[in-house]
């Protein structure tokens, strides 16, 4: 049994169609007690406040909207090589999702970083490299729309996806260099892991748990829907 | 590939489309600047490398469609791609083309239209060179998305934003080259990391822009 | 000098448009491919071009003796006839530009902007190019459109020369084309069975 026949469309429908409900419980326990806890079971910080709770939306969600394009990424590559279908297509369900995580990410950012910075937006490296992140979700779903051949679409937008992984590389690289440039040691600092003690830690960790089930049972379910949607499209090529 | 270099040469001058329309359009975004922000000389003086990479840039952009769209259009390039070059030296060919009717236009542009945003005159040396040496990864990283989006009717809009990401470090690199010589700071290190970033284009960007055109003529 | 296609399988999109397609020819012969429009005679061409991929069976040619003419000219309306032609002999590195001018009668025509052209002027362009490449297989998709007959029949001596001279070609059309050794071969046959479509999505129940 190797693990390259769940890009066979049929096990691989089989076998999400049994996880998914598992998957589900597990995700809304994780989040509720995750958050619950989060919000609830901690203390105030004594400089920020209660504002500091919104750490366990903002942390999750952009930790998946890095590690969604990444896993775009490595399917892309299993598509490009390997030419399994519903790799391709997981790739481009993950898309929309890392795309929202990011939006999130900005904005409980957003959120945060008024009381904490006395502003919504402030050009420092991390938020405008997520601006970026978000961007480059941006073309690569439009791409998809825009080509009408599917396997062509997968094709080209894998290829996208990678170029562009480097290239935001380099812009991650770049934006650091671009701050220290203009603005010399003037950029706020946004390491978390100075300001995160033990009481935010273990919930913050359930949260984290709880995302990356959410991120992936929506995989999983944007994927059957791809599926069904190429199955359709080949019925009705076969019946016309 | 020599051939379809000077082809492309020879194409863009005959046709005026690429050549003239950029160099054009740089001069209408930096002719609009002052009336945007104000015509004060010291607010132009600071502004003035962004705007000029940024102007450079967009006027770059304007012409990556037609790298390969009219090829395609004509059927030339599912000849092309049946010939005895290989679609990488093809696209190679046709991005140092279009660097030679866009970039290398823009770059000599960049020096009076830089007198007219009252550059510092140490700057002078640096936006050209800057500009010299960073327009050859806007090319290639242009033909790469022009590539892409090759098969796509109408895929002007598209083309922008799959190309525009990619050409951040590129303008990072750049403008930030030319900003530090305005402020009497080293610009050498920046310059050396967009050469870097040229190379790394020049060199691998075909590749990328050969299999994207290789998915496209299916 | 051969070209083998063994059950050669091809879709355009999602759908399979020929099955198991088997033909075999050697120098000197030509094929004539026939079939209503959209029975896949430019998709099979262009597999055999090897700008798209068969989705199953096995396909031996030299890709290095190709030359291909799709059902669009090529020909670039802003340089002349003679600029177009050098342009193609730079790129299949061959230098016989002025004979073969002289040979399809553009003499008269090789300063002239392509833009200025007929359809079966831009034709002989094409057919010119084809000469130019030196290369053995020839594969033309509608070689014959918008021509009249007097054009045809230049088409179809140009093919009989080249394939008198040792070449292949493998061509597309809806006209009887006086070539002696033609074969024709009718795609009709080749059109899947309903049952027969191999998408990967279609196996199984979901």
């Amino acid at each position: 049994m190797s693990f390259w026949e769940y890009a066979n469309p049929v096990k691989f429908m089989g076998l999400s169609g049994r996880l998914i409900p598992v998957l589900s419980v597990l995700t809304a326990l994780c989040l509720a007690v995750g958050i619950l806890w989060g919000f609830f079971g901690t203390p105030d910080d004594y400089k920020q406040g209660s504002t500091v709770k919104i750490i366990f939306l903002h942390v999750p969600s952009a930790m998946i909207a890095i590690n969604a394009w990444i896993m775009m990424m490595i399917t892309s590559l299993v598509w490009l090589i390997r030419r399994h279908h519903v790799s391709a297509l997981a790739a481009k369900a993950a898309a929309p999702i890392g795309l929202t995580m990011t939006l999130i990410a900005l904005g409980t950012g957003a959120i945060w970083g008024k009381p904490m910075w006395g502003t919504y937006w402030a050009w420092d490296p991390r938020l405008t490299s997520f601006m970026i992140l978000a961007v480059f979700y941006l073309g690569y779903i439009a791409l998809w729309n825009a080509i009408e051949d599917t396997d062509v679409a997968a094709d080209l937008t894998s290829i996208l996806c990678m170029v562009g992984s480097v290239f935001a590389l380099l812009s991650r690289y770049a934006v650091n260099f671009w701050n220290q440039g203009l603005h010399q040691g003037a950029s706020l600092s946004l390491d978390k892991e100075e300001h995160v003690d033990n009481a935010f830690y273990f919930p913050l960790l359930v949260c984290i748990a709880g995302f990356v089930l959410l991120f992936v049972i929506l995989v999983l379910i944007r994927t059957r829907t791809e599926i069904r949607l190429r199955r359709a499209a080949s019925l009705q090529a076969r019946n016309t | 590939m020599l051939a379809l270099f000077t082809r492309d040469l020879k194409l863009a001058f005959r046709s005026g489309g690429g050549f003239g329309l950029a160099l054009a359009f740089f001069l209408i975004v930096v002719m609009f600047v002052p009336f945007g922000v104000g015509s004060d000389l010291t607010l132009l003086a600071r502004i003035a490398p962004g705007i000029l990479w940024i102007g450079a840039l967009l006027a770059c952009l304007l012409s990556l469609d037609r790298i390969f769209q009219l090829d395609h259009e004509d059927g030339t390039l599912d000849v092309l791609a049946t010939s005895p070059l290989p679609l990488s030296g093809i696209t190679a060919a046709k991005a140092t083309a279009h660097w030679v009717t866009t970039g290398l236009p823009l770059t000599l542009a960049a020096i009076p239209l830089g007198y007219l945003l009252n550059l510092p005159e140490p700057a002078y040396i640096w936006l050209f060179a800057s500009l010299a040496i960073g327009t050859p990864a806007l090319s290639f990283i242009g033909a790469f998305g022009a590539a892409v989006t090759v098969g796509i009717k109408r895929g002007g809009l598209l083309l922008s934003l799959l190309v525009l990401p990619l050409y951040i470090p590129t303008l990072i690199f750049g403008a930030v080259s030319v900003t530090k010589s305005v402020d009497g700071l080293n610009p050498l290190p920046s310059l050396i990391l967009l050469a870097g970033l040229t190379l790394f284009s020049v060199v691998l960007m075909p590749f990328a822009s050969a299999l994207a055109l290789k998915a496209n003529l299916n | 000098m051969t070209i083998k296609a063994t059950n050669i399988c091809c879709s355009r999109g999602p759908r399979q448009v020929l099955q198991d397609v088997c033909f075999s020819l050697t120098s000197g012969d030509c094929l004539i491919l026939r079939g209503p429009n959209g029975v896949g005679k430019s998709t099979l061409l262009r597999v055999l071009a090897g700008l798209s991929q068969q989705s199953s069976g096995t396909l031996e040619l030299d890709h290095e003796e190709i030359a291909y003419s799709g059902h669009l000219d090529a020909v670039k309306f802003q340089l002349t006839i003679a600029e177009n032609l050098s342009f193609w002999a730079g790129v299949y590195g061959t230098d016989t530009t002025a004979q073969v001018i002289a040979h399809f009668g553009l003499n008269d025509l090789a300063d002239r902007y392509a833009a200025n052209l007929s359809a079966g002027q831009k034709r002989r362009l094409g057919l010119a190019r084809m000469t130019l490449s030196n290369r053995k297989i020839w594969l033309m998709d509608e070689p014959t459109t918008s021509l009249d007959a007097e054009h045809t029949g230049l088409i179809a001596q140009s093919i009989s020369d080249h394939c008198f001279a040792g070449g292949i070609a493998v061509l597309s059309t809806h006209l009887d084309l006086d070539i002696p050794s033609a074969k024709t071969l009718d795609l009709l046959q080749f059109i899947p069975t309903k049952d027969t479509n191999t998408s990967i999505f279609l196996q199984g129940s979901f």
